[in-house]
């Protein structure tokens, strides 16, 4: 494997409190060095990246990659090539496929499938029930055998509280985090968007706040009574920042993320029926992406993940109440979040890096994050400068499924780097 | 095509006050059409319209036929049940369709909201709500605007109280966004579970009790309570329904001020009214069923291109349109 040189990056990994230009070499698909002025071993692939940010390579801890069941809307070589574009080193892959990721063998299926495509890393997690009926628990022990990180009916809510109860308790033994989509299902039922004045307006079924709160509460103290850890998915409303603000104050093992989606807009995008803003949980209201944004700042929400929920192209060609939920967010998701948040003020440039790289790694106890010497080569070369607009065209994911479709975002990957590879843009000296 | 309506006609959130005031005044001539030994008018000879209902509707697709016959439209009737296809993909295949075989007007009625203003954003053709899920129902709005202003001579500064299921109705929202924007005070009153969130916000006032609302209102607008609430668990009983909300003699005889009384059909008689209320001397009921087809000749005369100050005319002499 030729050595790597990335000279005169602004060089950020969190993991360090690090944020300088210097150059990084990457030599038999670990980190070697990072510095000024490192010279160049024989035969190296030198990179000038100055005026870009060199970090730890982004880490998606959710994402539906649809292998094995629904080929035609994503694979697992599909999905991390997107997962690459977007500057991802590492997905996690949630086990809502056709057949159910409920045991070792489908488990093991698609770490075989993520190697053979050699591009991001995937991390799977397993069902928390066989079949996420919600019944029985899946062979937890037999799933981390075979390279599951967590588990997680996601796609649906663990609707039993004893179920969730169980889950927290027996994961421990394993060291790994539940995951929860967090959905109470009798008050979500046959909802639609966000319960509020423009589903009144549109005459569309609401999913009232509460029913992500009761169970964003009930998890908290299930978590709490168990000591088991729980990681909450994908939030999107203000009760929620609150419940997990005051358990994180008291101790409790929670860990939490947000969309790029829910941090930046809200139901009014589901104005003229509009099917690329129906998504699950849906987009709230301007009060809850305030708060989002400030726990994100602050910690209480650990990091960002994508939940990139490809569709088939007509899918979402459809009445609203017809259309399946999701987007599909891959490739949209730094652009949109340097944008919005790095542009916007919200975060510096090194607190999102953290909340996409460092902090995922962290919550869900993933080996990346980092740019120590020594550590695996998984690194990202962010171009902060440049402007492009949305085409889903040109997605490198099969799906096309996105409400950011020509937006304007500034910030995308240049190269994408996973154990000393480049995995994106491709071979190449004039890549980058 | 016109500019006066715009192409398509799915709710009156989208239209202007004098949009909405020119539908009715072009219902008037309209009106005298149906008077007529014989109820035709050349207006709209030669324009296809095709009748799509996804949903099952006597009254109403009844209704636009008639004026659209009265109109001299050439039209079709497509039942479609949601029920055998997917109706997502039935939708998108049925616009495909509908464009290929360059028909000049679609009615559509679908239970998903939203449905109308899907297929009018697809197809070229102009495109008629006649009820998109729980969104609009934009001519059954219409009529009643047009039954307001027979009966009371204004709209504006009147007091009307929508009564019953004001959260899966299409009829209630179509009559709120048509009266605020013509002035009237709007009222909302019905169970709590049956109201929707922020319905406020819109500019309505709500009443808990019946009673209020009778006592505030000139017009009350009496809504279907579909039976299917009940078993949803929206409401314990009908009985129930009938003695906290109901429409009766005995409410309205403590009234201060002789109310007209509005339903727009199917009526549950002894559910959300009292029939000696629907049959009393100030039910506009029928007047209401017979605003519709006039209304409806003026929405597809208006949106076929046809000239508002033309629509006296284009009725012609009485009988003219004897072929
Ligand atoms: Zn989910």
């Amino acid at each position: 494997m030729r050595p790597l040189l990335l000279q005169g990056g602004r060089v950020i990994d969190p993991s360090r409190s690090l944020d300088q230009t210097m150059d990084v070499l990457i030599q038999d698909g670990k980190i070697a060095a990072v510095g000024t002025g490192l010279g160049s071993p024989d035969g190296a692939d030198v990179r000038d990246v100055r005026g870009k940010v060199v970090a730890p390579g982004l880490l998606d801890v959710h994402v539906h990659l649809r292998e094995p069941g629904n080929e035609d809307v994503e694979t697992i070589a599909s999905g991390t090539r997107a997962a690459a574009a977007g500057g991802f080193t590492a997905v996690c892959a949630m086990p809502n496929t056709d057949p159910v990721t409920d045991n070792q063998a489908a488990v093991g299926f698609i770490v075989r499938q993520a190697a053979r495509a050699g591009l991001t890393r995937v991390y799977p997690i397993g069902a928390i029930s066989v079949g996420q009926k919600g019944e029985q628990l899946s062979e937890f022990g037999e799933m981390v055998g075979a390279g599951a990180v967590a588990v997680s009916d996601d796609g649906k809510p663990v609707a039993s509280s004893h179920m969730m109860r169980t889950a927290l308790e027996y994961a421990q033994t394993f060291g790994i985090p539940v995951a929860d989509h967090c959905e109470e299902p009798t008050l979500a039922a046959g909802g639609v968007m966000h319960e509020g004045l423009v589903a009144t307006r549109l005459g569309l079924k609401g999913i009232p706040a509460a029913a992500e709160e009761i169970m964003v509460g009930r998890d908290i103290l299930l978590a709490e009574l168990t000591g088991g850890h729980v990681h909450l998915c994908h939030m999107s409303t203000r009760g929620s920042v609150e419940l997990i603000r005051r358990a994180k104050e008291r101790g409790v093992r929670v860990t939490a993320e947000v969309t790029p989606h829910h941090l930046t807009l809200t139901d009014l995008a589901c104005e003229g029926y509009d099917t690329q803003a129906k998504m699950n949980p849906p987009l709230r209201e301007a009060a809850d992406v305030a708060a989002l944004r400030a726990a994100l700042k602050d910690g209480v929400i650990d990091c960002i993940a994508s939940d990139h929920a490809p569709h088939a192209y007509d899918a979402k060609e459809a009445a609203f109440d017809d259309a399946p939920f999701g987007v599909a967010g891959l490739e949209t998701a730094f652009g949109v979040a340097w944008t919005e948040l790095v542009e916007g003020g919200v975060l510096t440039a090194a607190e999102l890096i953290a909340r996409m790289s460092t902090a995922p790694a962290a919550a869900l106890r993933l080996p990346g994050g980092s740019l120590k010497p020594g550590a695996p080569a998984d690194v990202v070369v962010l171009d902060v400068t440049a402007r492009w607009t949305v085409d889903p065209v040109t997605f490198f994911s099969k799906s096309r499924n996105t409400p950011f479709a020509g937006r304007t975002l500034t910030g995308r990957a240049a190269l994408t780097v996973v154990g000393g590879t480049v995995v994106h843009p491709g071979e190449g000296p004039s890549a980058a | 095509m016109t500019a006066v309506l715009g192409k398509d006609l799915v709710g009156l959130e989208y239209l202007s006050p004098d949009q909405i005031r020119l539908i009715l005044d072009t219902a008037e001539p309209f009106k005298e059409v149906s008077e007529r030994p014989i109820k035709k008018v050349p207006a709209l000879r030669g324009k296809t319209i095709v009748n799509l209902f996804f949903e099952a509707s006597t009254r109403t697709r009844i209704s636009f036929e008639f004026a659209e016959k009265r109109l001299s439209a050439d039209t079709v009737n497509v039942a479609a049940s949601g029920s055998a296809v997917q109706k997502g993909e039935t939708l998108v295949d049925t616009a495909k369709n509908l464009e290929a075989m360059r028909i000049d007007m679609v009615v559509i009625r679908h239970p998903s909201s939203g449905a109308a203003q899907f297929l009018g954003d697809r197809i070229r053709s102009n495109v008629v709500s006649a009820g998109d899920g729980k969104h609009e129902h934009p001519t059954q709005a219409l009529l009643d605007l047009l039954t307001i202003r027979d009966t009371h001579g204004r709209i504006a500064g009147l007091k009307v109280c929508l009564v019953g299921d004001i959260l899966h109705s299409r009829v209630a929202r179509s009559n709120i966004w048509g009266l605020l924007k013509l002035g009237a005070e709007v009222g909302v009153c019905g169970p709590a579970t049956l109201m929707p969130r922020g319905i406020e916000e819109l500019g309505v006032c709500r009443f808990r009790r019946i009673e209020e609302a009778i006592e505030w209102a000139d017009v009350l607008n009496v809504l279907r309570l579909q039976l299917e609430r009940m078993e949803r668990g929206f409401i314990p009983s009908l009985r129930e329904y009938y003695r906290v909300f109901g429409v009766t003699q005995e409410r309205l005889e403590r009234a201060p001020r002789q109310l007209t009384i509005m339903h727009p059909g199917p009526m549950n008689r002894g559910v959300e009214i009292d029939s000696r209320v629907a049959d009393g001397s100030h039910s506009v009921i029928l007047a209401q069923v017979t605003n519709g087809v006039a209304v409806r000749m003026a929405a597809l005369y208006l949106l076929a291109g046809g000239r508002p100050e033309l629509a006296d005319a284009a009725k012609g002499p009485a009988g003219g349109a004897n072929e």
